[in-house]
């Protein structure tokens, strides 16, 4: 029987007081919202937190808001409500082509898409989605609220710029015109993590690629955002030669490591693979010829 | 701690470690043992119940976390002796073997009647996709619940007659 080891548990009814008891008990505290990554991990004694704060009912934790110039999403908001939010389909397709492969229905009316940010599996699908949008993620704690980008977000496997006494309450998705977005994926099996996955996102301009994300999922000790491949598509107009280049270089820098998932050369095989497919799609859906 | 929970209409509560599972609590507690405990990794879907009317898989939920939610199990689809139409279609179609994923498929499929009434085959196969038949049933399951979807559109046409 798989059982966590013993905790003290508080259901946390206000962010601020959430926050304060981060504050008080110190990193053996997590908070914890669907569970359905860290009750595993906790399971399987790889995480073995002493408190758990249960943050389920923080209600003001959970929208999909549209402002003028991004989408502010709470971190509370479950996957299944990613999934079916018109609007991010409409803004950000990535999200809906990510959701769409994460675990299952049943598990995604749990999940959130702060646990899964903060759970910083390299593996994880949002939080590529997230990095190749050039996503903000809002941390508050005791003394207030910062901004950080996904690019400062990962630290290492598992690890993120989330202090023991912060949460991450907000994930903002800056929005331009000309944009498009695209989430591809190989996985075992359904509902698996990705043996490879990648994100991408161009905003097109006058023909041209003003500015381009591209952030590589299972290629790394954390989710990798391929700068180099990004720096390479800007100021370009796209085509299906910078794909492959753009490609060839995210194949490149990327760190998959061999496991029961593949091998290396066949993760980096992906990797341009999936990066010249997600580039395609999204850009097809910048210039609304999506087929 | 002092846990009690709303399952399929009764409260039901038990001082339980905080790291009580919502299977065990369901199982161990009420006696429920219609919610079958299967992988405990959120991976087959045998312990899936009801949540809120939504489906969730109670070996990755603490019982704690349910305090003050509404839990239906598989034991809450007969009502009075006449079987839920999703089990009728699981009947008439051959829809399960063994049984192990009998209760999760049940609980999957009755929520996703509850929200899509006339789902197709792809839908069907969505909604449980989350959940294993390692008795290779999936193809009777899809046609148990069709079964059950026609079974409730033709009861709900009379009714509207009536």
């Amino acid at each position: 029987m798989q059982t966590p080891a013993p905790f003290e548990y508080e259901r946390a009814t206000t962010v601020e007081g959430a926050i304060a008891t981060l504050a008080k008990i110190g990193p053996e505290a997590r908070l914890i919202a669907g569970g359905h990554s860290l009750l595993p991990m906790m399971k399987l004694r790889l995480a073995n937190p002493e408190y758990l704060i249960d943050i389920n009912d923080l209600d003001e934790l959970s929208y999909i808001d549209e402002r003028i110039t991004e989408i502010r999403i709470g971190a509370l908001t479950r996957h299944a409500e990613l999934l079916e939010s018109e609007l991010l389909a409409r803004r950000a397709p990535v999200f809906r082509d990510a959701e769409e492969v994460i675990a299952d229905p049943v598990v995604r009316n749990r999940g959130t898409i702060g646990g899964s940010l903060c759970q910083a599996d390299a593996a994880e699908d949002l939080s590529a989605v997230c990095a190749a949008l050039k996503a903000q993620v809002v941390l508050r704690g005791p003394t207030g609220e910062r901004t950080t980008g996904m690019d400062g977000f990962y630290i290492g496997p598992f690890t993120t710029a989330v202090a023991a006494d912060e949460m991450l309450t907000e994930i903002r998705i800056p929005l331009r015109s000309g944009a498009g977005s695209a989430h591809e994926k190989v996985e075992r099996r359904a509902g698996d993590f990705a043996i490879a996955a990648v994100s991408a996102a161009v905003w097109i301009e006058g023909g041209v690629i003003a500015d381009a994300g591209l952030a590589l999922g299972a290629l790394g000790p954390t989710t990798i955002i391929a700068t180099r491949a990004e720096d390479l598509l800007r100021g370009k107009p796209p085509s299906e030669e910078l794909f492959v280049q753009a490609g060839e270089i995210a194949s490149e820098d990327c760190a998959p490591v061999p496991d029961g998932r593949g091998p290396v050369d066949y993760k980096r095989h992906l990797a341009k693979v999936l990066s010249v497919r997600a580039l395609r799609r999204a850009t097809a859906r910048a210039l609304q010829q999506e087929a | 701690m002092e846990v009690k929970i709303r399952i399929n209409g009764q409260e039901v509560s038990r001082d339980v470690e905080p790291r009580t599972l919502l299977v065990h609590f369901i199982r161990d507690t009420p006696g429920l043992t219609g919610t079958h405990w299967g992988c405990d990794t959120s991976n087959c879907g045998a312990c899936v119940v009801l949540m809120d009317g939504k489906p969730v898989k109670s070996c990755t939920t603490l019982a704690a976390m349910c305090v003050g939610h509404e839990i239906r199990t598989v034991e809450s689809l007969e009502q009075n002796g006449r079987l839920d139409p999703v089990q009728m279609g699981f009947h008439e179609k051959h829809g399960l073997h063994c049984g192990f994923c009998t209760p999760g498929m049940l609980m999957t499929t009755r929520a996703l009647l509850d929200t899509n009434p006339n789902p197709t085959e792809a839908e069907i196969r969505t909604a449980i996709s989350g959940a294993i038949c390692r008795c290779t049933g999936y193809k009777n399951i899809v046609s148990a619940v069709r079964w059950a979807a026609e079974q409730e559109a033709d009861r709900s046409a009379m009714r509207q007659e009536a």
